[in-house]
């Protein structure tokens, strides 16, 4: 099917990205990849540190030039319509991007302003969305004072006050607590109810993930999968088995030799998988060699999915990556 | 209409920090008082009264002024590296204005808050017993942000291409105390070695800080402290049109840069 884009026609397709690649140097950060987002929806974007994630979103938003391909946002083209594309997207960026030594109401209106808000609606709607993200009362309090939390709410209400068509949210939870993280995820899933906002999201969290419609992941710049997370799950088709065993190794040589299947071990816990678990359970328990210390049986979670097809965990980036946020954060607060 | 937006939003910003900013206002002072005041009264006892029948502490006094506005003017750069360290600046290269623009209101909202540096050293003209007009400060307005607007196109170009705050303010130091201290501020331009005759005229900033003294203490041809290139002593205006050639080639370089880099 082809696609017309012409930005007046309402396109099927809110994104569009096409062979895209993109280069530094030698290093082939995104390796040729191609996928559709319709409107409204919920996209999830996951892959391990150094996968083409950040880089594609850094396209997809124009802060950095594709090799080659091309990707449409919003019916404009990213190379070539640039302040096109900026007026319809709104960010939320891993790293802080706001004006600390201002407060939160001037970063608002500094935001309203340059994207072209209505001074006869700006400081309506900076009020309503101060409010939703519950800042109000804090708007003329210096950013620098604000928790990380309290942060990332301003940067979520400074993404949506121009009300952008789509909103990328680039670990928009990173580093918060549940509570916070739930928080967020009220507004950005309200706000997609009301306004049909796209939202193109990467994150650490497989709970978020599920979240989304539909998931790509993606490994060394390529895209491995694209599917609802339900149907991903279920490519997987196989059940979760964890066991302890007073002896992992026999154990593991056992599973290997009866099952035919493979075998991981974390610590001192063997992970396999196998179809029809729940009447598998039983007769394991009754023909296994080796002393049994504990057992639990899983369904197959995004994370799983994850795993087979990256060869990581993605709980495992995660902690790096909180570490990297806050050796950062200190960093910064000791050079100033 | 969106580029004049563009650049009046950025230039806004500028003026918002700075007058948030009391310790750098403060800063921005305490130099150029102790090189007045220190220097100046340690020196005029040797010095006394130059040719022309002015002051050491007078002939100063306009290179203070200008020098403070170059001080000034090198913060264009380190605000753009500033922001791009703590994350802002990407806030801004997402936002639906071009390029261009960001450069240009980085470089006037800095210009804005240099000229009013100079603006403020002007207060101790009375105890320095030089008399400004009103007419002579609305004159060294244009001047003093001149200077500081070309100044300031040097700083955007450097910090479009030198990323890490630490490279930056290096090569700034390195830029910054040769060209205040082979402008003229201190000392005249008659009977230089040849060596720093030539350093002073290759100095682009000598021709933003010369016309702001020839405005403030005159400008007749035969004072000492007159620029003289190949035989020809420069006027005001044509030290003002180096100056200005040489923002307008920054300007476009630095809007260049600016522009294409990733």
């Amino acid at each position: 099917m082809r696609v017309c884009y012409t930005g007046i026609d309402m396109p099927d397709y809110i994104i569009h990205v096409e062979n895209l690649v993109k280069k530094f140097g030698e290093l082939v950060a995104v390796d040729d990849i191609s996928f559709d987002i319709p409107p409204g929806e919920i996209f999830g974007f996951l892959g391990p540190n150094g996968a083409g994630k950040t880089t594609t979103i850094n396209i997809l938003c124009t802060l950095l030039k594709p090799t080659s391909g091309r990707a449409i946002v919003n019916g404009f083209d990213v190379s070539r319509q640039q302040n096109q594309v900026r007026q319809s997207i709104g960010l939320v960026f891993q790293d802080p991007s706001l004006d600390e030594r201002l407060s939160a109401l001037q970063n608002l209106r500094f935001h309203a302003m340059v994207y072209d808000v209505a001074s006869s609606v700006r400081e309506q709607r900076i009020e309503h969305i101060l409010r939703m993200v519950e800042l109000w009362d804090k708007r003329n309090n210096i950013v620098q004072t604000f928790s990380g939390g309290m942060k990332r709410r301003l940067e979520l209400a400074r993404g949506l006050l121009h009300y952008p068509k789509i909103l990328f949210l680039d670990e928009p939870t990173l580093g918060l607590d549940p509570q916070t993280r739930n928080h967020i995820w009220e507004y950005v899933l309200e706000l997609r109810k009301r306004e049909g906002t796209t939202i193109f999201l990467t994150t650490h969290y497989m709970e978020e993930a599920e979240k989304a419609n539909r998931v790509a992941i993606v490994d060394h710049g390529q895209l491995v999968a694209i599917d609802s997370p339900r149907k991903l799950k279920h490519r997987m088709g196989k059940d979760i088995i964890s066991v302890k065993t007073d002896n992992n190794n026999k154990a593991t040589e056992e599973i290997k030799l009866r099952y035919k299947t493979e075998v991981r071990q974390d610590e001192d816990q063997l992970t396999f998988a196998v179809a029809n678990g729940d009447e598998f359970l039983p007769t394991f328990i009754k023909e296994f060699g080796t002393k049994i210390i504990s057992i639990s049986l899983r369904r197959p979670t995004l994370e799983d999915v994850f795993l087979k097809l990256t060869g990581r965990e993605i709980r495992e980036e995660e902690n790096i990556d909180v570490f990297k946020a806050l050796t950062r954060q200190h960093g910064r607060r000791m050079r100033r | 209409m969106n580029n004049l937006r563009g650049i009046y939003t950025i230039w806004f910003r500028e003026i918002l920090r700075f007058r948030y900013d009391k310790a750098r206002m403060f800063t921005s002072l305490v130099f150029p008082v102790l090189f007045l005041f220190v220097f100046g009264t340690g020196l005029r006892g040797s010095i006394g009264i130059l040719g022309g029948g002015i002051d050491f502490i007078q002939f100063m006094f306009p290179g203070i002024i200008g020098m403070s506005v170059l001080v000034g003017s090198f913060m264009t750069g380190v605000s753009v590296v500033w922001d791009r360290e703590f994350g802002f600046l990407k806030e801004v290269l997402v936002a639906p204005i071009s390029r261009v623009s960001v450069a240009l209101g980085k470089t006037f909202g800095s210009a804005t808050v240099a000229t009013i540096q100079g603006l403020i050293i002007m207060i101790f003209a009375p105890v320095v017993d030089v008399s400004l007009s009103p007419l002579t400060i609305l004159s060294l307005l244009p001047l003093m942000f001149l200077l500081a607007a070309s100044m300031g196109s040097l700083g955007i170009l450097l910090a479009s291409r030198i990323k890490s705050m630490e490279a930056f303010q290096a090569v700034m130091q390195m830029l910054m105390f040769p060209m205040a201290f082979l402008s003229g501020v201190f000392f005249i331009m008659e009977g230089l070695p040849s060596w720093m005759n030539v350093l002073v005229k290759l100095n682009p900033a000598t021709y933003g800080i010369t016309p702001i003294r020839q405005v403030v203490l005159g400008s007749s041809p035969e004072l000492p402290y007159n620029i003289t290139l190949f035989g020809h002593v420069m006027s005001i205006w044509e030290n003002v049109g180096v100056m200005a050639a040489f923002g307008i080639v920054m300007t476009i370089l630095a809007m260049w840069s600016f522009g294409s880099q990733e």
